[in-house]
């Protein structure tokens, strides 16, 4: 026994460090989990902060383009409400469908693309009614999902980040596929598993499917750039240009689903607990 | 707390406010990164205990990982190169041995000798840092890409930064 302490004696360095290496592997794993409410990350109070900071001096700089952009998009809501107002005077559908997405506005504290896991901190949390798992959308597009909140900040899994993926749609055909980011351009991502009998062409829309429920159905994600056949693989490779510029994004809404639970379980049902 | 070890907490929260506030925005031609955290590793008084220099490198490494959303990613790099200096120090120790009480820096053993201390250790944090979050060799080229330019970035703003402050030589 006392030849096997003095063992760990004489070792301590490496046992200490291939202890701490453990523990850094184990957090690593934990954290490609894709959903957590976990206080070690930007959302919580003193590291939100300084990086709200930091990004406040960054958008002083660009606080013209981000004036046109929101100028931009109240335009095109009041256009959308005015339709909207329209289509529900005619149509009788009932009210918890109508209601069935709420939208919280939250300003952006600090956001990455340069890496291969970019995430998004936001200045909204539980306070607001925020949970993992809800869609965020910009002024473009989709942005991305809630990956965990603290009281009053939530960090986003960013649409680019090559652990993400949506459910998305080429609009004009209605194939869906799943839009998954390569990793390397902060513009471009791809849509993956279009069947080959469906005929995509450069310039279609890409919006989600709906499919999960995380995202209403039709939001914007791109115009398709460039699409291949390749003559060994069952499914077309797509890429798509962003419609979001994700790297002058200021300000996000975040969609609530008061229906997603309601579908989540009735699926759970049918077809027993997701994987 | 003796005095250095005052100085020693104050540069850890300047490397880290640095690297959080500043650095993490500096992203050159979409790859190259700058990790100056990695430097306050490097520049501790080389006669600092190896358990110390990881207990360090892992505080430092968590900080940032919280402000990267990148759990246990940068701890993981920073414990590695701090285990491994210490030997990487005693390999290379010039003719005649350090200083008692010197640092690890340029000015006192010198430019060349300072490139063969830190490249190999900066070059080791970035590979293991990157390969991680790529979770794989799927983007192998690409990541190397990134591990080379930053490596270059780092390196030049670290050696920069040591011809920039004073450094007093220490006997």
């Amino acid at each position: 026994m006392e030849r096997l302490l003095n063992f760990i004696y004489e070792f301590r360095a490496f046992f200490t460090f291939l202890f701490l290496e453990l523990l850094c592997a184990w957090l690593v794993i934990e954290n490609n989990q894709y959903q957590s409410t976990k206080y070690f990350n930007s959302s919580n109070q003193v590291s939100a902060q300084l990086l709200g900071f930091s990004q406040g001096v960054r958008e002083y700089f660009s606080l013209r383009t981000i004036n046109e952009d929101l100028a931009r998009e109240n335009a095109e809501l009041r256009r959308d409400l005015e339709r909207t107002r329209i289509q529900l005077t005619e149509a009788t559908a009932d009210t918890a469908r109508i209601n069935q997405f709420d939208f919280v506005s939250a300003k952006v504290m600090a956001n990455s693309t340069h890496l291969y896991k970019n995430f998004i901190t936001i200045n909204k949390g539980k306070a607001d009614g925020l949970a993992p798992g809800m869609a965020v959308i910009g002024d473009a597009g989709a942005v991305g999902k809630v990956k965990s909140v603290s009281d009053r900040y939530a960090v986003v899994i960013s649409l680019l980040n090559v652990d993400e993926q949506v459910s998305g749609m080429i609009k004009r055909t209605h194939h869906f596929g799943t839009v998954r980011w390569n990793g390397i351009d902060q513009r471009h991502t791809t849509l993956q598993f279009i069947p080959r009998h469906a005929a995509p062409v450069v310039g279609d829309t890409i919006v989600t499917s709906g499919y999960n429920a995380v995202f209403p159905e039709g939001i914007m994600i791109g115009l398709i750039t460039d699409v291949t056949l390749r003559p060994e693989t069952p499914f077309w490779d797509i890429e798509i240009e962003l419609s979001q510029d994700f790297g002058r994004l200021a300000f996000v809404e975040v969609i609530k689903s008061k229906l997603k639970h309601e579908k989540d379980s009735l699926e759970k049902v049918t077809r027993g607990e997701p994987r | 707390m003796n005095r250095s070890g005052i100085v020693q907490l104050l540069l850890f929260i300047a490397y880290l406010l640095m690297q959080v506030l500043v650095l993490r925005n500096v992203v050159l031609f979409n790859t190259a990164f700058c990790f100056l955290y990695i430097a306050f590793i490097l520049l501790l008084p080389i006669e600092t205990n190896t358990l110390l220099l990881m207990l360090a490198g892992f505080l430092l490494g968590f900080s940032v990982d919280v402000f990267y959303n990148s759990m246990g990613l940068h701890a993981l790099a920073t414990v590695l190169v701090a285990y491994l200096r210490n030997y990487w120090l005693n390999t290379i120790t010039p003719q005649g041995g350090y200083d008692s009480g010197s640092t690890a820096t340029v000015a006192a053993n010198g430019l060349q000798w300072f490139l063969v201390y830190s490249l190999p250790l900066v070059f080791l944090h970035h590979l293991v840092l990157f390969f991680v979050e790529a979770s794989g060799f799927t983007l192998f080229w690409y990541t190397m890409l990134k591990i080379v330019a930053s490596l270059m970035f780092t390196k030049l703003v670290i050696v920069l930064l040591q011809f920039l402050t004073p450094q007093r030589r220490r006997l």
